[in-house]
């Protein structure tokens, strides 16, 4: 989309996009600028805990040197404050004391500084700068007071040495910055090395597939990470996506020969009836065939679609909460009525209720499928029984036991197979679709189909074992 | 009948055509939904036999949608070759009243088509149904027969209460088995039959006239005289 915009910049903003947009780029930009960010606050306590505390110690020294001179004045007046000056200015070995006191018409009583300090005003004010003491310029920080009648007092501090220790502290707090942002530069470009080189096998594999070789995984680097994770993901998709190709190809196989079959079938009576006898009622006799045999593919052919769709999964979104009881008790009357009319006995197991979630309609078609293959297999006068339990707190088994020969155990393991008949099952009809249906139906429902001998023999058990959730 | 059929396919279109006005209705046919939407629209109808999908934008859902949207009741029998459940149901929530699915055996869609056409209103809902001398009361739920109570299990007399309703018309096995049981799968076996036959054996049993007869490659029909 926005491709056509691009095409008009120069190459160098296309490539600045590009790097703009890549997720990994970000990322490192994120890690720079936390990293950044933490090493500004790093050093602003620093700054604050060092060279701010310096100044905050002067400070408080010359407040308290204020005030004693000040109490001085109210106790003495200017010769008392003179005389404690010059006592503190003789007591003051590092020689960074500053004092000077102010007489009216600013006559210089006493103190070390030879004038009035530029900007000192006003009463309690703060001057910082350069000064004269002396004779010696020096730097200083000065609390100006004014102590009455117009006498005036300045008390300061020679902040030279400490002026000092704050620019090397800057200088250190700047170089480190700038080695903090080499660093967090140097590792955004190792972050989104290492994060192109972890999603490169994800990507490639992405590109083999859809280039059509579905046999390519994502190799993991056994570090069970996020990474690891996602390429998990993807090869668990792509697993499904094959098992879903051979299911198709197996379908498509199943089709080819079961419904050629009675297709050519269907095509050589109507060809055979066409080329032989002028008897109308032959003719036509031939053609009713053809069309039953038109009928019985269709069927053949909507039980497949019916088993692929429940395959699929896509009826899930159709599931609802519903209590299988009423649903198996009407299938049981359905049929019921074949199994009488065969001198059968159609019996019923049913708890008062057994709800799960899931599609009614396939649930009666794959548990009808049972009970029809079940009387299909019943000798005459024979027994045929229905029964819903719940299995544990989870599962629920709808079975159906018949009287008849019973399937051997190779034969079971293949009953689920499309177009699958046991030989023994020749000569009745079906389409061998039945199990099929029912075993997607059980999937469906996450549980399976299970084959097992009846009890007792001889018979056939057939049970759906479906999850209740 | 006067019937709409919208449906592309030129075959099929002409089979369901001929069909039907051998059966004594007037049909018109319409090759793409925007016509179909526009002759449905525009003139009086007893039933739309529409193809669900459609060449020229409109197909048979969304011609349904319009239709219903603009307040027309006219009834409404699909013919699909989606077999899917879902797509059943997408047919019958627009506004669809019956679904067929393709291929079908013409005998089943007439009888569908009659079925609808001549539904009952819903305005004045019977109480008795009466065929020569069976009697069916459908508030105290008994069936009498030339005066003699019948002994009819319940399913059986829904069975029998829809043949009734659709006296005189032909009913298909598969209509029954949606209708009456309300199963939209192939139950595998003549289900249908074994079901019929004893509903049969009751009514029919030990009477001179028969009521319930089969018809030859359609289903079943109630009707007075055989």
């Amino acid at each position: 989309m926005g491709g056509t915009a691009q095409r008009d910049l120069p190459a160098g903003w296309d490539a600045l996009l590009r790097l703009l947009r890549s997720a990994g780029f970000r990322f490192a930009l994120l890690f720079t600028g936390v990293f950044i960010g933490a090493s500004a606050l790093f050093a602003a306590v620093l700054w604050y805990a060092t060279a701010g505390s310096l100044d905050r110690q002067t400070a408080v020294a010359l407040r308290a040197d204020t005030l004693g001179l000040m109490e001085r004045w109210r106790e003495g007046g200017p010769g008392a404050v003179a005389e404690a000056i010059a006592e503190r200015l003789a007591a003051d070995v590092e020689n960074t004391a500053i004092y000077l006191l102010l007489g009216p018409d600013r006559r210089r009583l006493a103190g070390n500084l030879d004038r009035w300090p530029a900007g000192a005003t006003d009463d309690g004010v703060w001057v910082y700068g350069i000064v004269e003491r002396e004779g010696t310029r020096v730097e200083a920080r000065i609390l100006a007071r004014e102590l009455g009648e117009d006498y005036w007092l300045a008390v300061g501090r020679d902040v030279e040495e400490k002026q000092r220790l704050r620019e090397l502290l800057a200088e250190g707090i700047g170089w480190s910055a700038l080695g903090a942002l080499v660093f967090a530069l140097g590792g955004a470009v190792v972050l989104r090395r290492a994060l192109e080189s972890r999603l490169h096998p994800a990507v490639q594999t992405a590109r083999a597939i859809a280039a059509g070789d579905l046999s390519h995984r994502v190799p993991l680097s056994r570090r069970e990470d996020e990474f690891d994770r996602l390429g998990e993901g993807m090869n668990d998709m792509l697993d499904r996506i094959d098992r879903l190709m051979v299911a198709v190809r197996g379908v498509s196989d199943a089709i080819a020969h079961d419904l050629r079959t009675p297709i050519a079938r269907a095509r050589a009576k109507l060809e055979e009836a066409l080329a032989g006898s002028d008897d109308p009622e032959a003719l036509r006799a031939a053609m009713e065939q053809g069309i039953a045999d038109l009928d019985h593919i269709s069927r053949v052919f909507s039980a497949l679609l019916r088993i692929a769709e429940a395959e699929a999964g896509a009826r899930r979104a159709a599931f609802a909460p519903i209590d299988v009881v009423p649903l198996l008790a009407e299938i049981a009357e359905f049929y019921g009525a074949v199994a009488e009319s065969r001198g059968q006995v159609l019996e019923t197991a049913l708890p008062p209720w057994l709800e799960l979630v899931g599609d009614r309609d396939l649930l009666a078609q794959a548990a009808g499928n049972l009970v029809d293959n079940a009387l299909k297999f019943t000798p005459d006068g024979g027994r045929v029984r229905l029964s819903a339990r719940m299995l544990g707190r989870e599962r629920i088994e709808i079975a159906v036991e018949d009287s008849g020969p019973g399937l051997a155990p190779a034969d079971r393991a293949r009953a689920g197979e499309r177009f699958f008949r046991a030989d023994a099952s020749r000569g009745t009809p079906g389409s061998g679709l039945g199990l099929s249906l029912v075993q997607a139906v059980a999937r469906l429902h996450g549980g399976e189909l299970v084959l097992q001998d009846a009890d007792p023999p001889p018979g056939l058990r057939a049970a759906m074992l479906l999850g209740a959730g | 009948m006067r019937i709409l059929l919208v449906e592309d396919d030129a075959e099929v279109a002409r089979f369901v055509r001929k069909g039907l006005q051998e059966a004594g209705h007037v049909v018109e046919h319409a090759p793409n939904g925007r016509d179909g939407l526009f002759l449905a629209a525009s003139e009086q109808f007893d039933i739309l036999v529409l193809d669900r999908m459609l060449p020229g934008g409109v197909d048979g859902v969304r011609l349904v949608e319009t239709l219903r949207g603009q307040g027309n009741r006219t009834p409404v029998l699909f013919l699909s070759a989606l077999s899917a459940v879902d797509e059943r149901v997408k047919g019958l929530q627009a506004g669809g009243d019956d679904y067929l699915v393709k291929p079908f055996a013409f005998a089943e869609l007439l009888a569908r088509v009659e079925a609808l056409g001549r539904r009952p209103t819903m305005e004045a809902p019977a109480t008795r149904l009466k065929i020569a001398d069976l009697e069916m009361d459908l508030l105290s739920r008994t069936v009498t027969r030339g005066g003699k109570r019948l002994e009819i299990q319940p399913r059986e007399f829904r069975l029998l209460e829809h043949l009734l309703r659709h006296a005189g018309q032909v009913v298909t096995r598969t209509m029954l088995l949606e209708k009456v049981w309300d199963y939209h799968f192939d139950p595998q076996t003549n289900v249908i039959d074994v079901h019929v036959s004893r509903l049969r054996q009751k009514i029919d049993k030990g009477f001179d006239k028969p009521l319930i007869h089969t018809v030859r490659n359609a289903g079943y029909m109630i009707r007075a005289e055989a």
